[in-house]
């Protein structure tokens, strides 16, 4: 199969990441809207990998996933402490760093 | 005998330092340090004097050179000083008639409690001066000029106490420091342009330096000798300086402070010789100032400020001398020396008037004085003779030559200078007579004067019980104060024609001013000639004036031109509503370009961006998708310039 097409599905995934983070209020969603955009790079990554014959592109893949799941864990654990705070999963309520 | 030269000015400067740091323990004796330290500089003064004489005219200059001051690079300035012929006639003028004036104030000072403070300012006075005359070059020049400067200032505002005196002090340092920037810059024009401010580097290479230059420095130095030897424009201070002690403004006007700036004009000599518009500058400054100081001379009530006037008038015609090149340089220092004989004696002769009339300055209250005071009347005569001219005595040489000079400039100028010097003579004639007869000759004006101010009725009875105002006994002076001016007077009768006489002071002085005869339209009996005929219409119209009829004891109203001349034809007025006025509104139109212009564009630009930052402040609205949004079009934005970079 033609590797460009795991590019245009790459770059479907990450439209779709982007716009989740961007118009959802949901934390949880808005969280895993950008785990979904890091892994449409990932795929790209590869994908590239594969077309150009080097392993580059695979080695940064593991990278982006180590430092996902490092994100994951400092994230989800901000996610439930702002839950048991307010109640509220909402990325609109925490809204207190302004002037 | 080169070591003799530091000893000059040692001996001034170490009665300085003695009398003004000893304290209270010297009152007693302080006077005669004073007077015998100076006299001991004039000793000093001859054996020099009989040492050049000795010598060859070539060989007559004599240098020692004490210690390198600033040695920084190509800017070295030496402690040095240079004896020539010029300098050594300024040594004898200034140490011995400084050192009668010093004899003098011992009697004129008696009575004040201040004296040992006075001696020592007048040694300074005299060391600072010496210090002028004596340097080998303008950096040491200049601090000797300053130090006249601080003693002019010390000893004009002696007594500090009035506030009339406190204010002409400061108003003659301030007018004089105008001059000294003049001279600071010429001094700095110097070493840009020979690269150095010795006397022999400057004065030997004006050959190879563009004219331009040179007259510059020459009009810088005019600047600088307007300001010490009070030229017009900066003339101001010389009448107010009046409020220092009488033995002050002999000095001043005698042997120190004015004649600087004549000095400094005949040893630049070769500058200007190579710069002729400024030696034009120079004569025209020096023709406007005699007449001027002459018209205000006129005009003066007070007998201190009469004589100021005419020391004005008299720099005047030294300047105008100096201005005119080798043909006057000569003259100018002659006219100088002799003027510093008649006028210490004419100063000291009015003071010894006021010691014995209780201070009393107003001619009109004089009169008639002559039987009471003879010794300062003779002498005073003598004086008066002298500076008007009278055939045969100092100020008929000295002044006739530089009329001659003027005349030998040739041209339009030599006529129109020649002729504002035989004005010159004619007023100085009128004005000198007038002091003459209104002070010892007519009806004795200070018998029976009810008060000094006719139209404050009201003080009378006050100021009689006072006796501030009461009938003065006038009387002669102590022997103390007449050997002085006896010794001017036989100075100002003889001085002028055993200089003249083969040509003594010209051959003297050749060597370093060198000297030309220029080719005078008119003989030089027919300038004598016409000399006498002035002198004696200005006597005439004295006589008619003041001689004939009695002089009214309050001044007449007076034409437009005497009231202006009273008031010292305007200068005042002319620096308050040109300089003062003109400074207030210069500053206050920098103020207000201060505040709005430059104020406008700092506040400006600070409000610019303070606005700016408050309105930028609304994007942090602590929306995490608004951050996202941005986020996301900033990562947008910079794709798409790299896609656009790569195509182009």
């Amino acid at each position: 199969m033609n590797p460009v097409n795991y590019l245009y599905l790459a770059a479907l995934l990450f439209t779709i990441g982007a716009t989740g983070v961007l118009i959802r209020r949901n934390a949880i969603v808005v969280f895993m809207c950008i785990e979904l955009m890091l892994n449409a790079c990932n795929l790209a990554f590869v994908t590239f990998s594969r077309m150009h014959g080097n392993l580059d592109g695979q080695i940064i893949a593991f990278f982006t996933m180590v430092v996902a799941a490092a994100e994951v864990v400092v994230g989800l654990a901000i996610i439930v402490s702002l839950f048991r705070t307010r109640h509220s999963a909402s990325v609109d309520d925490a809204s207190l760093m302004k002037l | 005998m080169e070591n003799l030269i530091a000893l000059l000015i040692a001996a001034p400067l170490l009665g300085a330092a003695v009398l003004l740091a000893g304290g209270r323990r010297l009152d007693r004796v302080g006077h005669w340090i004073g007077t015998l330290l100076s006299a001991a500089s004039f000793v000093f003064g001859l054996i020099l004097f009989a040492d050049l004489l000795g010598k060859n005219a070539e060989h007559r200059t004599l240098t020692q050179h004490l210690w390198t001051w600033i040695p920084v690079g190509g800017f070295q300035a030496d402690v040095t000083f240079r004896l020539d012929q010029l300098s050594m006639t300024f040594v004898l003028l200034i140490t011995g008639v400084g050192s009668l004036i010093h004899l003098y104030s011992v009697g004129y000072m008696e009575h004040d409690e201040r004296r040992r403070r006075f001696f020592g300012y007048l040694n300074l006075f005299l060391a600072a001066m010496l210090l002028l005359v004596l340097a080998d070059n303008y950096l040491l020049l200049y601090v000797g000029w300053e130090g006249v400067g601080l003693a002019s200032y010390l000893l004009i505002g002696f007594w500090q106490h009035k506030p009339s005196a406190a204010t002409a002090a400061k108003k003659a340092f301030l007018v004089n420091r105008v001059g000294d920037m003049g001279l600071s810059i010429a001094i700095m024009l110097m070493f840009t342009t020979f690269g150095s401010f010795a006397f022999g580097p400057v004065l030997g290479h004006t050959g190879d330096t563009s004219e331009g230059k040179l007259t510059a420095i020459g009009l810088m130095l005019l600047l600088a000798a307007c300001g010490k030897s009070a030229q017009v424009p900066l003339q101001s201070w010389l009448g107010d300086a009046m409020e220092g002690p009488t033995p002050v403004s002999a000095l001043i006007h005698a042997a120190t402070m004015v004649t600087a700036g004549v000095y400094l004009i005949v040893r630049s000599g070769a500058i200007f010789n190579a710069a002729p518009d400024a030696q034009l500058a120079v004569t025209v400054v020096g023709a406007v100032t005699l007449l001027f100081g002459a018209i205000v001379g006129c005009a003066k009530d007070d007998i201190k400020k009469a004589l100021a006037g005419s020391t004005m008038s008299q720099i005047g015609y030294m300047v105008l001398a100096a201005g005119l090149g080798p043909i006057g340089y000569v003259f100018a220092i002659m006219h100088l020396v002799t003027h510093g004989f008649f006028k210490a004696g004419l100063f000291l002769g009015a003071g010894s008037v006021m010691h014995g009339m209780n201070d009393e300055v107003d001619m009109r209250r004089y009169g008639g004085l002559r039987k009471y005071m003879p010794v300062t009347f003779i002498t005073f005569g003598l004086g008066y003779l002298a500076i008007i001219g009278f055939p045969g005595l100092s100020g008929f040489f000295s002044k006739d030559k530089i009329i001659e000079a003027a005349f030998a400039k040739g041209g339009t100028e030599g006529w129109i200078l020649g002729g504002a010097a035989l004005l010159g003579a004619a007023i100085t004639a009128f004005y000198m007579t007038r002091v003459m007869l209104m002070t010892f000759f007519g009806e004795e004006r200070w018998r029976n004067q009810p008060t000094r101010s006719p139209e404050a009725p009201s003080a009378e009875p006050a100021a009689e019980t006072r006796g501030e105002h009461t009938e003065p006994h006038p009387h002669e002076s102590p022997k103390v104060m007449t050997i002085p001016m006896i010794v001017l007077a036989v100075g100002s009768v003889f001085g002028g024609a055993f200089f003249s006489i083969g040509d003594r002071f010209l051959n003297w002085l050749e060597p370093v001013t060198g000297h030309s005869e220029g080719d005078s339209p008119l003989s030089a009996a027919t300038v004598t000639g016409a000399t006498m005929v002035c002198l004696v219409i200005g006597v005439a119209i004295a006589w008619a004036q003041y001689g004939r009829k009695p002089v009214p004891a309050v001044a007449p109203r007076g034409s437009l031109l005497t009231r202006a001349a009273r008031r010292d034809l305007l200068q005042d007025d002319f620096n308050h509503v040109v300089l003062v006025r003109g400074g207030e509104h210069l500053t206050r139109s920098l103020v207000y370009v201060d505040h709005t212009l430059v104020d406008g564009v700092v506040n400006g630009t600070a409000a610019g961006f303070g606005g700016m930052s408050g309105r930028l402040r609304r994007l942090q609205n602590g929306f995490v998708r608004s951050y996202a949004v941005s986020m996301f079009g900033g990562a947008a934005l910079l794709v798409a310039a790299t896609l656009l970079m790569r195509a182009v």
